[in-house]
C-alpha cells in the first residue's frame, strides 16, 4: 500500500525538535490522503445538493435517484473488474465490445431458454477476459494492446452473431432471465441489487484478502511482487478474467433489461469505467486504489449526466465534454495530492 | 536505424534470429503476400481505379499513423486524434462561409489547440500519455458535437471538392497530400535534431533529460504535431465525403492508426521510429480489410482478423525484446 505515515521521512530525524513547520506539513500530507481517498465523495455531495436546490424535485425525487442507480448499475458492475485491473497496474479496453457481445449473446441464446442465455454471455465473456490475461501474464504482452485487439474481437464477433447487425434478438417477456433486468426487490430494481452486491464483494476481496492484497502488490512494483513470491501470472490472469465476466454479466443485465440484444451498444463504456475509477481515486500507475472510490465516480459520472439531462436547453452532447473536463481535472488533483503526500 | 540494431550478433540462435527478420521486414513480406494473393485471385484487383480507391482509402489512416509513430516513438500513445478529426471537420463545416483558406486554417489550429493541451497535461504536469489523450478522446467528441450541435453537414465547396476529388496527373490529391506529409515526417525523423530528441526521449527519458535534450519542449511538439495532423486527416476525411458528420468521423481511427504503427515495426515501447514500415502497416490493414470485402467476407470477420494480425505482430515483437 501507498500510505504514508510521514515516519520513515529523512528530513524529520535529521531536524531533531519537531518544529511548526514540519507539523503543517504532516497536517497538509494527511488532508492530501483524506481528499485522495474522498475527493469524488466530496464532489459527489456537492454536486447532488447542488442539483436538488437548483432543480428541486425536478432531480431530487425518489423516482429520479432510482433511474440514476438503476442506470449507475451497469457502469459499476464493469468498473469494480476494471478497478482490480488499474489497481494491479494494467488496462482493460475491451470491456464495452464485451458489453455488446453479451447482451448480443444473451438475447441469442434467449430462444434456447434463460440457462443458456445466462450461460452463453457468461462463457465467452469469460473465455475472452481469460485469453486477455493469458497472453498478458504469460505471454508479457502489453495490456493496453491485447484488450485494444480483443476490442476490436469482441465487437467484430457481435457483428458476426447477428448478422452483421442487421438482427436484432428479442429476448422473450415471459423467461425468467427477464427478471434480472426488469424485476425488482422490495422496490430496487434488481440490476442496482446485483452491481450492489458486485461492488461489496469487490471491496472485501480488494481491502481484505490475500488476493486483495496481491493485486495491490503487483500494481506497486511487480518486480518487488515477483520477488516475495507472489504467482503472478495467476493473479494477473484472474484480474482479466473477472473483468471479462463482470463485462459479461452487465452485456446479461442489459439485454434483459431492454429485452433485446443490439451489436452497436457499449461503444466508449471502456472508457467511461476508466474515468469513473480514475475519478473514484485509484491511481492509473496502479498500486493504489479504493471501491468506494469507483462507486461515487460512476455516480457522479451519472448524476451530471441525469444533471445535464434535466438542463433542456444543452445540449446532451455537454455531457461528454464535462466527463472529460472532470478527468482531466480529477488527474491533475490527484498528481498535485500524491506529490504532497512525497514531502 | 538506431543504435538497437546492433544487437543483431552472428549467434546461432534460429529462432531469435527469425523473430527479429520477421520484426523488421515482416510487414513487407505480409503486404508483397497479400498483394500476390490478391493479383492471382481477386479479379480487377490491379485495375487502376481499384489501386486509386485503395491508396484513397488508406489517407486519413496513414496520415494519422505518421504522426502517431512520432507520439509512440516517444513511448507514448494518443487516443484522441479520431476526436480531433471530428472537431477539425466540424470546424471545417461551421467556418467555411469565411472561405475555404480561413477554414482549413481554424481546422488545422483547432488540431494543434488540442494537441498542446494534451502535450501541457503530458509534458508539465506529468500525467500518463494514455489518460491526458483519453480525456480529450472522450471529451474533444462532446466538443466537436456541440460545435456541430449533433447533425450532419453537407459541405459544399469548390476548393474542398478538387482537394477531396481531383487528380494529378492521376494520382488523386489526397494521395499527394499524404505522400507530402510522409516526406516532411520522415526529414524530421531522419534528418533533424528534433527526430534525435524523440527517440532519445522513447529510449529513456530520464537519461535523455540529463544529457540536455529539451524533454518538454519537444514531447510538446510531438502532441502538437500528431493534433494538427489528425486534423489535417479530418478536412481530407470531410474533402472526400463532401459532408460533417462529427459523431462518425474517425471514429476507433486511433485503433487503425496505432496497428499501423505497430504492424510496422515501431515498438510500443518507444526509441524507434519507422516511417516507411508505418504506412506500409497501415495499406497492409487496408488491404486485409479490402481483400476481405471483395472476397464477400463480411465487415465482422475483417474486424476478427485484424485483431488476430495485431496480437500476431505484437506477439513477434515480444520475442524480439527479449532475445
Amino acid at each position: 500500500m501507498t500510505t504514508t505515515t510521514g515516519d520513515g521521512d529523512p528530513a524529520s530525524i535529521a531536524i531533531a525538535d519537531p518544529d511548526q513547520a514540519e507539523r503543517a506539513a504532516n497536517r497538509r500530507e494527511r488532508v492530501a490522503a483524506v481528499l485522495q481517498r474522498a475527493g469524488a465523495f466530496v464532489v459527489l455531495v456537492v454536486v447532488t445538493v447542488l442539483a436538488s436546490l437548483i432543480f428541486g424535485t425536478r432531480f431530487a425525487s425518489v423516482d429520479n435517484f432510482r433511474n440514476i442507480l438503476e442506470a449507475s448499475s451497469f457502469l459499476g458492475l464493469v468498473a469494480v473488474g476494471m478497478t482490480f485491473v488499474i489497481v494491479g497496474g494494467g488496462i482493460d479496453l475491451s470491456v464495452g465490445s464485451l458489453l455488446a457481445l453479451a447482451a448480443v449473446l444473451a438475447a441469442y441464446g434467449s430462444q434456447y431458454g434463460s440457462l443458456v442465455a445466462i450461460a452463453l454471455p457468461l462463457g465467452v465473456c469469460g473465455l475472452i477476459g481469460l485469453i486477455n490475461g493469458l497472453l498478458i501474464a504469460r505471454a508479457r504482452m502489453a495490456a493496453f494492446i491485447v484488450t485494444l485487439a480483443t476490442l476490436l474481437f469482441a465487437r467484430g464477433m457481435a457483428f458476426a452473431v447477428s448478422n452483421e447487425g442487421n438482427t436484432i434478438f428479442h429476448v422473450r417477456e415471459d423467461l425468467a432471465v427477464t427478471w434480472l433486468g426488469q424485476g425488482s426487490v422490495a422496490g430496487l430494481p434488481v440490476p442496482i441489487i446485483i452491481a450492489g452486491v458486485a461492488l461489496l464483494l469487490g471491496w472485501v476481496v480488494l481491502t481484505r484478502t490475500r488476493y486483495g492484497i496481491a493485486v495491490t502488490a503487483i500494481g506497486s512494483s511487480e518486480d518487488a511482487a515477483r520477488l516475495m513470491g507472489l504467482p503472478i501470472a495467476r493473479v494477473k490472469t484472474v484480474m482479466y478474467l473477472v473483468s471479462g465476466l463482470l463485462a459479461g454479466l452487465a452485456g446479461l443485465l442489459v439485454a434483459a433489461r431492454s429485452a433485446s440484444g443490439q451489436s452497436t451498444i457499449g461503444v466508449g463504456f471502456e472508457l467511461q469505467a476508466i474515468a469513473a475509477v480514475v475519478i473514484g481515486g485509484t491511481l492509473l500507475t496502479g498500486g493504489f486504489g479504493s471501491m468506494a472510490g469507483t462507486l461515487a465516480g460512476v455516480l457522479l459520472l451519472n448524476v451530471i449526466n441525469n444533471v445535464i439531462n434535466q438542463v433542456g436547453t444543452l445540449s446532451s452532447y455537454f455531457q461528454q465534454v464535462v466527463s472529460g473536463l472532470f478527468l482531466v481535472i480529477v488527474v491533475l488533483v490527484q498528481r498535485y495530492l500524491s506529490r504532497e503526500q512525497r514531502l | 536505424m538506431t543504435a538497437t540494431d546492433l544487437t543483431a550478433g552472428r549467434r546461432p540462435m534460429a529462432r531469435a534470429d527469425v523473430a527479429d527478420w520477421l520484426a523488421e521486414r515482416g510487414v513487407y513480406v505480409g503486404l508483397l503476400l497479400l498483394i500476390a494473393f490478391n493479383l492471382a485471385f481477386t479479379p480487377r484487383f490491379a485495375d487502376a481505379d481499384n489501386i486509386r480507391l485503395q491508396f484513397v482509402q488508406v489517407v486519413p489512416v496513414a496520415i494519422i499513423a505518421l504522426g502517431m509513430a512520432l507520439v509512440i516513438g516517444t513511448k507514448g500513445i494518443d487516443l484522441s486524434v479520431g476526436s480531433v478529426m471530428a472537431i477539425s471537420s466540424a470546424l471545417l463545416a461551421l467556418f467555411l462561409g469565411y472561405g475555404p483558406v480561413v477554414a482549413i486554417v481554424i481546422a488545422l489550429v483547432g488540431g494543434a489547440a488540442v494537441g498542446l493541451l494534451n502535450g501541457v497535461l503530458i509534458s508539465y504536469f506529468g500525467i500518463q500519455p494514455i489518460v491526458a489523450t483519453l480525456a480529450l478522446l472522450v471529451g474533444g467528441r462532446g466538443l466537436a458535437l456541440v460545435i456541430a450541435q449533433g447533425r450532419l453537414t453537407e459541405v459544399f465547396d469548390p476548393v474542398l471538392a478538387t482537394i477531396g476529388s481531383d487528380r494529378l496527373v492521376g494520382i488523386p490529391i489526397v494521395v499527394l497530400i499524404a505522400v507530402g506529409v510522409a516526406v516532411v515526417v520522415a526529414v524530421l525523423v531522419t534528418r533533424t535534431t528534433f527526430g534525435r530528441y524523440v527517440v532519445a526521449i522513447g529510449g529513456n527519458a530520464d537519461a535523455s533529460f540529463l544529457a540536455g535534450v529539451p524533454l518538454r519542449r519537444t514531447l510538446l511538439s510531438v502532441y502538437v504535431l500528431s493534433g494538427v495532423l489528425a486534423a489535417l486527416a479530418g478536412i481530407v476525411q470531410t474533402a472526400r465525403l463532401s459532408a460533417s458528420d462529427p459523431s462518425f468521423v474517425g471514429n476507433l481511427i486511433e485503433l487503425s492508426a496505432i496497428t499501423a504503427v505497430v504492424v510496422g515495426g515501431t515498438p510500443l515501447s518507444g526509441g524507434r521510429v519507422r516511417i516507411l514500415g508505418t504506412l506500409a502497416g497501415a495499406m497492409l490493414m487496408q488491404l486485409i480489410g479490402a481483400t476481405l470485402i471483395s472476397h464477400n467476407l463480411p465487415d465482422s470477420a475483417t474486424r476478427m482478423v485484424q485483431a488476430a494480425i495485431i496480437l500476431g505482430a505484437v506477439f513477434i515483437q515480444r520475442q524480439r525484446t527479449q532475445a
